[in-house]
């Protein structure tokens, strides 16, 4: 029997739809044997949460995917993880658990289906996709992701707030910066504590530094896609000097150990200016040349369209929400640390200052070739904050780059956007212990997307579109 | 086409001569921590990981959150080099440092049955990588070796999409369940002679996750163990020249030689 304690949760949620908010994701807590399932709502200027608490023993509730489609995979997540059933869900199987076979979405005479994956060719994280295929169209694929799920947040659990931002780093390895400061922000919001003027310029680089690394690297192996290579060598020749800058500022490439809960640790490296620019210049003008490739340009126009609809629909972050029309871009709707005193520019008068929505998204939807634009448009921007905080960190030479803070109990949701796009981390304190981490990742929310995005494409477009996404594995199967 | 050449042109080569001649980013990189004196203990639970044993540390588990160097830097440090003697080991007790007399003869023995197994290959090493459950960074830096910097193809090592065709078995990630099967079906269908190499602390030993997943080694039998997080790409071409008998100063042996066959006798 279905027990309705759910029900004014999701007339609620539907309510804050309605009005404009976004749903940002779902996850279950678990406490003496009672299921609280919890729905963050992305509002103006935050993120809040919605809360159905399930009586203990009853393991069932109406399923909230019939309402909100983007409820799918975190359904499928909190059942594998908890056990707890949602009534009328339109597919049920395991998500991070392995499960039984797929079954075929698509029948027909000649249709076969193509196992790809987990062992990729090439150097890829593991994940395998199930193409349905008469030979060359995909007019359906299945995605497993259960093959590197670790069950982070049940690390999380216990340890003490100081290993929480490690974890964290080591959530989505690509994006370090981005989940420590997620997770540092929820950890300074319970405190109260706001964090020097130095110490948030200086997440700023990092974090930016890590958007240019993250948005070569989609662009590198798009060009490698299309048997560029002498464009794919010079692009991962600009990200090797993008993670030595990075390293040579902090000691990790991946900005590992700068983050830290009240700032940032103290720092000895000084950033390249010089360098800096000499490399954006570069960068620039390889993009440029890139962009008027016209081999290059067939075949990503036109390839991956995802509609503006379903991109609003669902909510879908980053490069990939903002290609489609849909741009809710945490460092300007929700601003964080020193991003409400830098400007990007680069962005015509009038229009949103981080990616608002494109020029003319095309009826099909934005393609390849838009989300490529849009982390170009990024990279720009990202080179202008990074040059912007360093001269305002000129300024201030000898002030504390860290405050104390170490709350024994609370609960905040943070947030940081990631190149993925935004990420989410909602952590509860008790007893100077962390009781529970719920990361959210860019990629767990988007990557569901790739079933909707093979419109008439072939399977020589399926590289093409995989890493148009650019999103991680390691985020979505957490 | 021709605006690429120039550029190309304006910045000249930007390859490594590594090995051949030294490299100053992979001399000034930051290893895994080591001790550098008894002057202190470290009190209980400074180490998220576990890796520090009384007065030794466990290299195989270091992530290098660098809380031990900051909180008793007279007792730990960095290693030195993404390229020195603590970058990659060949058995997982060598990377608990400092090392005992007994490992050092242990590992010299390994290091010769190695050496035995690796003799034919010779300038075409094939590499087959497998993320076993890492958090993506490992990966980045094994592409890194493939890019114009690093440039693996100039010391004759190649990416191979198939296990037939593969020598050498780089390994990522802290060994997650699901990928068990996977990784033992690639490692079965490798030809002999193989090498297996566990990139990454969470390949060794599980890194933060080492209460649950305990790395690679339970799956697949590792034959070079290469600690980070993420390993340097200079740390994984050094382990990759040392599983290959390649690196200058590695013991070489001659492959053995085809017997001679004598007039009239048959194979």
């Amino acid at each position: 029997m279905t027990i309705v304690t759910t029900e004014p949760v999701w007339d609620a949620l539907d309510a804050a739809i309605a009005r404009g908010e976004r749903f940002a994701g779902m996850s279950a807590a678990v406490r003496g044997g009672a299921v609280t399932l919890i729905v963050y709502v992305a509002v103006p200027g935050g993120v809040s949460t919605l809360e159905a608490n399930l009586p203990p023993g009853v393991d069932r509730y109406p399923s909230l995917t019939p309402r909100v489609r983007a409820a799918f995979w975190y359904e499928r997540m909190i059942h594998d993880l908890t056990g707890v059933v949602p009534d009328g869900h339109p597919r049920l199987a395991p998500l991070v658990k392995p499960g039984n076979p797929t079954p075929r979405h698509v029948a027909g005479y000649g249709l076969f289906t193509i196992p790809h994956g987990p062992v990729r060719s090439g150097v890829f994280e593991s994940m395998e996709y199930l193409v349905e295929t008469p030979g060359e169209a995909i007019p359906h694929l299945n995605m497993r992701i259960f093959y590197k799920h670790r069950d982070i947040a049940e690390r999380f659990a216990g340890a003490p707030p100081s290993d929480g931002v490690l974890l964290a780093e080591r959530t989505e390895g690509i994006a370090s910066v981005a989940h420590a400061l997620a997770y540092c922000h929820a950890i300074e919001a319970m405190a109260g504590c706001e964090i020097p003027q130095r110490a948030a310029l200086v997440r700023v680089i990092h974090a930016e530094l890590e958007r240019i690394a993250n948005h070569l690297d989609v662009a590198m192996r798009l060009a490698d896609a299309a048997g560029l290579a002498v464009a794919t060598t010079r692009l991962a020749l600009h990200k090797e000097r993008v993670l030595r800058l990075v390293s040579g500022l902090c000691g990790s490439r991946f900005g590992r150990g700068v983050v830290v809960p009240g700032g940032v640790r103290p720092f000895t490296g000084e950033l390249p200016v010089a360098a800096l620019i000499a490399l954006e210049k570069q960068v620039t003008a390889d993009a440029h040349a890139l962009m008027g490739t016209s081999s290059f340009l067939d075949r990503l126009r036109g390839t991956g369209p995802l509609t503006q609809d379903r991109a609003r629909e669902h909510g879908a972050l980053g490069p990939i929400g903002k290609a489609s029309g849909f741009s809710d871009d945490a460092r300007v709707v929700r601003p964080y640390g020193a991003y409400a005193v830098l400007s990007p520019g680069g962005r015509p008068p009038g229009d949103p200052p981080y990616g608002g929505t494109p020029v003319s998204p095309s009826p099909l939807g934005g393609d390849a070739l838009g989300r490529l634009r849009v982390r170009w448009e990024e990279v720009g921007q990202s080179f202008r904050l990074i040059r912007q905080a360093a001269d305002m960190l000129t300024e201030q030479q000898r002030l504390p780059v860290q405050v104390l803070c170490d709350p024994p109990a609370g609960r905040a949701v943070g947030w940081a956007e990631a190149p993925q796009g935004e990420v989410l981390y909602d952590v509860t304190i008790e007893d100077g212990r962390i009781a529970r981490c719920q990361p959210r990742s860019a990629s767990l929310h988007n990557l569901v997307l790739m079933h909707e995005v093979f419109a008439g494409d072939i399977l020589t477009d399926f590289p093409f579109i995989e890493a148009s996404f650019g999103l991680s594995v390691a985020g979505a199967a957490l | 086409m021709s605006i690429w050449v120039l550029r190309g042109l304006r910045d000249g080569v930007v390859t490594t001569r590594w090995p051949g001649r030294a490299d100053e980013y992979a001399d000034s990189w930051r290893g895994p921590v080591t001790v550098i004196s008894d002057a202190g203990q470290a009190p209980d639970g400074l180490c998220p990981t576990g890796a520090i044993e009384g007065m030794r540390v466990d290299q195989g588990k270091c992530i290098l959150c660098g809380r031990c160097v900051a909180a008793l830097p007279d007792v730990f440090a960095w290693s030195a080099g993404a390229t020195g003697p603590d970058a990659a080991a060949l058995a997982r007790q060598a990377l608990v440092v400092p090392p005992l007399p007994e490992t050092d003869a242990a590992v010299e023995a390994v290091r010769a049955r190695l050496a035995e197994r690796t003799a034919g290959l010779r300038r075409s090493v094939h590499i087959r990588h497998v993320d076993a459950g890492s958090d993506g960074s490992e990966e980045w830096e094994i592409q890194a070796l493939l890019g114009p910097v690093y440039d693996i193809h100039r010391l004759g090592f190649f990416l191979t999409a198939s296990p037939r065709h593969a020598d050498v078995l780089l390994v990522t990630g802290a060994g997650t369940a699901g990928m068990a099967w996977p990784l033992r079906t690639t490692y079965d269908g490798m030809p002999d002679p193989k090498v297996v190499i566990a990139v990454g602390t969470d390949a060794v030993s599980g890194g933060l996750f080492g209460d649950r997943l305990t790395g690679v080694a339970t799956v697949v039998p590792v034959d070079v163990w290469v600690p980070g997080s993420p390993p340097s790409p200079f740390a994984i071409l050094n382990a990759l020249l040392i599983a290959t008998g390649k690196l200058p100063g590695a013991p070489r042996r001659r492959p053995p030689r085809a017997p001679r066959r004598r007039a009239g006798e048959s194979l």
